[in-house]
């Protein structure tokens, strides 16, 4: 992003509207799809099971929020000054569920 | 700090004069604190996102207080899971996605200072909103009938013999021991927080949109003043993606 352009207020065209609006709906019915089939799952240590479903299910709802926080909201055409602000929001947000699921998943650390 | 009219004398000087020129060079909805309508957008802009980042904070203590109950009783949380539809859960998503879009478009008709447009956009995510809430309170009703919300009256036959139940039974359930059986209602807890939560922050948007499709026709907003509408349309979102999270985690646990 050029310096120039960062005030110039940006109108975003009703063209990428629908198409954002059309990969959303995609990807309500991918989860809803995804969702009835058996993913497996992955036992990286014993005792500690990881299902792919709930995982994918995530992935795909990260998918449409970054969709909608960029386009609909309009960060990719926003100041750095709100970037940098969703992006430190965002991080803080996952640096406290991280550190309070880190420490459920290792309380009774090799107990089980 | 190149203000047009930031002088050292204004306004003192103009007393004897009279008028001050205060709109002589600027929008009229520029403040005067500002020193630019760019200043002034921006500025509004950040503040609602600061706003917004309170929002992640408290509904991801919710999300955080879901995962960790889920963890510790997921065979209850898949069960609790089976008493929800998912055409239903599915059909609000589209309720809700559309009206994103026509939240983004209300803004774009602003924007190019389309008044009918604007209208129109905003009574249609008005209308998409109410529709949200109506299927909502189906889904509440069904639970209240079902005694499915925590309290004195919560009923786990559903769990405890789920051949009783059409949805267990559809879903194959099989009877859970009543200790699990009775985590169940951590789950409608956790369902009821955050969809209630979630369903407040639709009745105040809707609420507040109302209030813009009046002003709306009055010929608000579409004058090259949009921050109002802009700054609903990121709450309008964030709502949305709110409910983005809920619906594969509320509704689709363990569904094959």
């Amino acid at each position: 992003m050029s310096e120039q352009n960062e005030h110039a207020h940006h109108i975003v065209s009703p063209m990428v509207y629908l198409i954002i609006l059309l990969a959303l709906l995609v990807g309500t019915a991918t989860t809803v799809w995804a969702s009835y089939i058996d993913l497996g799952e992955w036992t990286p240590l014993p005792g500690l099971v990881i299902a792919w479903n709930p995982i994918v299910a995530l992935a795909i709802a990260c998918t449409k929020a970054t969709l909608v926080v960029l386009f609909f909201m309009h960060v990719k055409y926003s100041t750095r000054l709100t970037m940098l602000t969703v992006f430190s929001g965002i991080f803080m947000f996952l640096t406290l569920v991280g550190m309070t699921l880190a420490d459920y998943i290792s309380r009774a650390w090799g107990r089980w | 700090m190149s203000d047009s009219h930031a002088s050292a004398d204004y306004p003192f000087t103009h007393g004897d004069s009279g008028e001050v020129p205060a709109h002589a060079e600027h929008p009229a909805y520029l403040r005067h604190h500002f020193n630019s309508v760019e200043q002034q957008a921006d500025t509004t802009n950040f503040a609602m996102w600061l706003f917004l980042l309170t929002e992640v904070m408290f509904f991801g203590g919710l999300f955080t207080a879901y995962l960790i109950y889920r963890n510790w009783y997921y065979p209850a949380f898949v069960a609790g899971s089976h008493q929800l539809s998912i055409p239903l859960g599915a059909f609000n998503t589209l309720l809700l996605i559309t009206s994103s879009f026509t939240m983004a478009m209300g803004v774009w008709c602003a924007e190019t200072r389309r008044k009918s447009g604007l209208v129109l956009c905003l009574i249609l995510t008005f209308i998409l909103g109410l529709g949200f809430l109506g299927i909502k309170t189906i889904e509440y009703s069904e639970k209240i009938e079902k005694h499915h919300v925590p309290g004195f009256h919560y009923s786990l036959s559903s769990f405890l013999d789920p051949d009783s139940d059409a949805a267990a039974k559809a879903a194959g359930d099989k009877p859970m021991a009543l200790d699990m059986a009775r985590h169940t209602e951590v789950y409608f807890s956790l369902y009821f927080a955050m969809t209630g939560m979630h369903a407040l922050h639709m009745i105040i948007g809707i609420a507040i949109l109302g209030f813009m499709i009046y002003r709306a026709h009055a010929g608000a907003y579409t004058t090259g003043h949009v921050t109002f509408v802009e700054n609903f349309g990121l709450y309008w979102h964030f709502v949305d993606i709110v409910w983005i999270f809920l619906f594969p985690l509320l509704y689709l646990i363990s569904r094959h």
